[in-house]
């Protein structure tokens, strides 16, 4: 059997019905919107179905849409059928206030430090994570730097001087 | 005696619940010889067995996605150097790829072929240094420095096509920034005929060595399904049996036109990771062969085609900005930012040296990318570390360490 992107969809929407949303296939790789409180149910139903079978997390990241009121922050699963060779994408949407997902680490062992770089960047609070703190930036950290509204620092900028890094200064 | 050392204790603060301790806290790293990378584990010991580990890791962290939201693409190149910098070439290509996948760019198979030499090459150059890392690491260190004056050649090829050697920003989006030239063609000839005699002697050295295989066999090792759900790819996940290969599964760059094997393990132990990069080189030097007699048969205008015809993309040659008004419109337009590329999302990967290196980047139709993750194959396995020393020697997770083939600057982007 030749587990096509319809095919995914058809199956995943007799299940879900109306809570798949967004369904798109950019550059041929199937994408779909679930509910936030859906999603640790999705995944496990397209791991454990023995059609679908996608039992490996390839990459779970976040972003930062800051124009997109109440659905501000996103998860992004990167999920990947190894037998047949299909790749899936699924995303969550949730509001920056109140920003909790449930972790995907009962599922996949691979989620727990993905996950804890995803709250490092961008204070997405995993419902349920073994131990959700900071892993690449310093613990004393306040901010989550990679939400839009941190600007990269203004390289012209004349107010540091900074003379070993070539700003500012005399030279 | 008790009293003394009571009396002794009173004046040292010692940390809380330490008398009664039973094990031994024991600090691997950052820097550390037998780390091999800026990263941290925190061991707690009984004796010389490791009960528990807990690693640390950023301290080279340097935000690269960050960074990747204020550059053009063509600026991310050097990015990617900067993860995986014992196969940077594969990094590039691989964000060469994704970029064109975005833009929607068909390379010519030349460019195709030449890409596979140079990522081959740098496939065997991040394998060559991780066996023979896990060599040294075994008391062996005459294996290294043999193989590494092959290294330093397969550098000079690198050298020879783009001008650097470790960080080395290789290629365009379309293809390369320029022909290969004979010397480089010469010296992937050299390599093809001398390194071949050199693995065979660096592998006599270790396979069938008894000390060796001793060290490394039954240690640090993970069933295939454990490593499927820590996010195994690569080396590591091959040598536990799972014959999953970026090239033959979901082939870029021309990999199909190649005929080589994807070698696997059994017991995904040291050893077995061991045996796995050794075939990986012996198959990859096959693929060199192949393309290299492909890259050949090109005759004519085909032999000197080495870009895509994309000139909204690949910048022009200089002479030709200087002389030539349509390539300095270009030039101008792509370096002023006036090409905006299309709105999407892409996710390709590539084999890297020690794993799936993939690309997510969503592009929101501006200059620069809105969103870029790097899926980092080291970042995702190092966690399974914790798991696989448990229980074992203190000096056989050394090995394990770097037969994991753990590369600080992949881990913390």
């Amino acid at each position: 059997m030749v587990l096509t992107n319809e095919y995914i969809t058809q199956r995943l929407t007799e299940k879900f019905g109306e809570s798949i949303s967004n369904v798109e296939e950019p550059y041929g790789l199937l994408t779909f919107e679930v509910p936030k409180d859906l999603n640790l149910k999705v995944m496990q139903f397209l791991q454990d179905d023995p059609d679908l079978a996608f039992r490996f997390l390839t990459d779970l990241c976040g972003v930062h849409y800051p124009d997109q009121k109440g659905r501000e922050l996103a998860v992004v699963y990167h999920l990947h059928n190894m037998a047949e060779n299909v790749r899936i994408r699924m995303k969550v949407f949730t509001d920056v206030q109140q920003p909790d997902v449930f972790t995907a680490t009962s599922l996949y062992q691979s989620a727990n430090w993905q996950e804890r770089e995803t709250y490092d960047f961008y204070g997405i609070n995993f419902v349920g994570h073994p131990n959700l703190k900071r892993i690449l930036n310093v613990e004393e950290m306040d901010y989550f730097p990679l939400r839009k509204e941190y600007p990269l620092e203004d390289q012209t900028r004349i107010d540091k001087d900074d003379e070993m890094f070539g700003r500012g200064g005399s030279i | 005696m008790s009293e003394i050392i009571q009396q002794e204790q009173q004046h040292v603060r010692l940390p809380e619940g330490s008398i009664g301790k039973q094990t031994t806290t024991l600090n691997l790293g950052p820097t550390h010889p037998a780390t091999h990378g800026v990263f941290q584990n925190i061991l707690e010991v009984d004796g010389e067995r490791i009960v528990s580990a807990e690693q640390t890791v950023g301290y080279i962290h340097r935000a690269f996605e960050k960074i990747a939201e204020r550059r053009p693409l063509y600026q991310i190149t050097p990015l990617t150097d900067r993860l995986n910098y014992c196969s940077a070439p594969i990094n590039n290509m691989g964000w060469h790829l994704t970029c064109e996948k975005l833009l929607g760019v068909k390379t010519p198979k030349r460019v195709d072929y030449l890409r596979v030499i140079i990522m081959e090459l740098a496939r065997i150059s991040d394998h060559l240094i991780c066996n023979s890392i896990v060599g040294v690491d075994t008391g062996a260190f005459t294996g290294f420095l043999y193989v590494m004056q092959y290294r330093e050649l397969i550098y000079e090829i690198y050298e020879e096509i783009c001008g650097s050697r470790l960080t080395t920003n290789i290629g365009r989006i379309g293809g390369f920034e320029r022909d290969f030239t004979n010397t480089a063609f010469e010296k992937i000839e050299r390599f093809l005929k001398e390194y071949p005699v050199v693995l065979k002697e660096f592998e006599t050295l270790f396979q069938r060595n008894r000390i060796f295989m001793e060290r490394t066999m039954g240690t640090g090792a993970i069933a295939a399904d454990r490593a499927l759900n820590y996010g195994f790819t690569g080396p590591n996940l091959r040598a536990t049996g799972v014959d999953y290969d970026v090239r033959v599964t979901s082939p870029y760059s021309s990999y199909e036109d190649f005929d080589f094997e994807i070698p696997v393990g059994t017991t995904g132990d040291n050893y077995d990771r061991w045996l796995v990069r050794n075939q990986e080189m012996w198959q990859s030097l096959r693929i060199i062969e192949q393309a290299y007699r492909k890259v050949q048969e090109f005759k004519g205008e085909e032999a000197t085609i080495y870009h895509a015809d994309v000139p909204e993309y690949y910048l022009p040659k200089k002479e030709d900005v200087y002389t030539k008004m349509e390539a300095l419109i270009w030039h101008f337009k792509i370096i002023m930012g006036e090409i905006d590329m299309p709105k999407g999302e892409v996710y390709q990967a590539v084999e890297g040296g020690n794993g799936e290196v993939g690309y997510y980047l969503i592009s929101d139709g501006g200059r620069a990318p809105f969103r870029l993750h790097f899926r980092r194959p080291c970042f995702i396995y190092y966690q399974a570390f914790s798991e696989i020393s448990e229980g074992a020697m203190l000096s056989d997770a050394i090995i394990t360490l770097s037969s994991l083939n753990l590369i600080a600057g992949e881990m913390d982007a």
